[in-house]
């Protein structure tokens, strides 16, 4: 009998740890104030202060919190993530998230009780990189890129004592993760290097009568009519003109939501199950992670009686990004 | 954060708005930045990123009641605009029901953004700015108000 998974939640500020905490997340994951991690966006995410408060917050609450260092280091400033991963140590996180090679080995050698993750930037899909950084940084948790079937989820599974971690709930993008440039080709600027995917400077909402363009660092990358849901303004989720056509090129704006197969996700052994989102609201945090509890919570009392209550789905569909959820790449009959 | 009573999304008549332009808006200018100013003295906006905010012109627009305020900060005070001479450098429209699921904190700007119940426009980055720094306030919890109770 596998054990239910662990529900970790995101905090982008302080009023969303604490939402997420009374709201039943196993743990939060955060970062600090500056481009260690990937949603360095402005005023967003903690500052010493902020994370001390929040960590003593989640543990009387016997809550963990996971901290996310998930860019690369640049160059001539590698010594600033070291900084990171110090600074995360000394607040005394449970886990630090790292993606760099580079990273894991200096927090392996120089904090070697530190229990370390592999970000899902750290874009391990196979258990052999999975084991290799099991082997050479004693990595304890891996969190898988959001690009594997349930059945590759499985094998890894199978193949490996590091605990897995999946996306359960949240916006989806191109998901090349750890790898993707494409804001760097509008902006200059992307996730790995500076901590934000189109940053806001380079953003602008353009209203025009019965529509709104989007503009990324002056390229028009989408227009919605009065009536279209709108979604974040990246280049992956931008309509283009090819050959004559003008669509979703790439990707529709579109959440993963994994309701519908938490069963499946329990039996297979996958350890902790992730929600998107540092960049989103207490008002987010509180109704994402109310609504995933209570279908873990459901789940717990037997997987042959568990159904997916309309009401959750209908409170995860509200918050959703563009007007469709799917299962992403988890259900996916073709090979 | 109270659970106990929600608030409906709803639309006000478009008579509201077309009479709500034409009455004065200097009474809910001074209430917003009388607000404001309030959380300023509590200290409940972090001094970090309230320099961002200097010399810089917002405007809010309630659609649905035809009412709008226009304010600005400067030397650690937010002050009325009555009559702005440019454009605002960061402007906010929505109808009253989304501006009070917001500050109730029971909606969240990017699910009212996405679903276009909340316009942004102007300088992306300031209102990213003002969005995070809202979202990071820990309000006083307050009393809960029997007018909405159920």
């Amino acid at each position: 009998m596998s054990s239910l998974p662990d529900l970790i939640c995101p905090a982008g500020s302080l009023p969303a740890l604490k939402a997420a905490v009374d709201n039943g997340a196993d743990a939060v994951y955060l970062g600090f104030k500056n481009d260690t991690n990937a949603r360095n966006f402005a005023g967003l995410n903690f500052d010493q202060k902020n994370m001390t408060e929040g960590i003593r917050y989640a543990h009387a609450k016997g809550r963990e919190v996971l901290l996310a260092i998930n860019t690369f280091p640049q160059a001539g400033r590698v010594g600033d993530w070291q900084k990171a991963v110090d600074a995360a140590v000394d607040q005394g996180v449970d886990a630090i998230i790292l993606a760099d090679v580079g990273l894991l080995d200096y927090a392996r050698q120089r904090h070697p009780q530190q229990r370390l993750h592999l970000s899902v930037q750290g874009s391990a899909t196979s258990y052999e990189a999975i084991n290799f950084c099991q082997r050479e940084f004693g990595i304890k948790r891996a969190v898988l890129p959001r690009v594997l079937t349930l059945a590759q989820v499985e094998n890894v599974i199978k193949n490996t004592t590091v605990e897995i971690e999946v996306f359960g709930f949240g916006s989806l993008c191109v998901m090349n993760e750890g790898r993707c440039w494409l804001s760097s080709y509008a902006c200059g600027e992307s996730p790995n290097t500076v901590g934000a995917c189109s940053p806001a400077k380079y953003v602008k909402w353009d209203k025009q009568p019965g529509a709104m363009e989007t503009r990324l660092n002056g390229i028009l990358i989408d227009r919605f009519g009065d009536a279209e849901a709108a979604g974040y303004p990246t280049l992956c989720k931008g309509r283009f003109e090819v050959q004559g056509e003008t669509y979703y090129a790439l990707e529709e704006p579109t959440s993963l939501n994994v309701i519908s197969i938490l069963p499946e996700i329990m039996k297979i052994g996958v350890r902790a199950i992730k929600v998107e989102g540092r960049q989103r609201s207490p008002a987010y945090v509180t109704q994402v992670t109310r609504t995933l509890r209570a279908a873990l919570d459901a789940l717990a009392e037997g997987s042959e009686r568990f159904h997916v209550k309309p009401a959750w789905q209908a409170e995860l569909a509200k918050v959703s990004e563009g007007s469709q959820a799917t299962l992403g790449a988890y259900s996916r009959p073709w090979r | 954060m109270n659970q106990s009573f929600t608030i409906p999304k709803f639309r006000l008549p478009a008579i509201i708005a077309s009479i709500g332009q034409k009455l004065p808006q200097w009474p809910h200018t001074l209430t917003l930045v009388a607000g404001l100013n309030a959380a300023l003295k509590m200290k409940l906006l972090p001094e970090s990123e309230l320099e961002a905010l200097e010399d810089k012109l917002f405007r809010v627009r309630v659609l649905d009641t035809g009412g709008e305020a226009s304010y600005t900060y400067r030397g650690g005070l937010f002050h009325p605009v009555f009559r702005p001479e440019r454009e605002p450098d960061l402007a906010f429209a929505a109808n009253l029901s989304a501006f009070l699921q917001l500050l109730a904190r029971q909606e969240d700007p990017d699910t009212l953004f996405f679903n276009r119940e909340l316009e942004i426009t102007g300088d992306t980055e300031l209102g990213l700015i003002v969005k995070n720094m809202l979202d990071a306030v820990e309000w006083p919890s307050l009393p809960k108000l029997p007018l909405f109770s159920r």
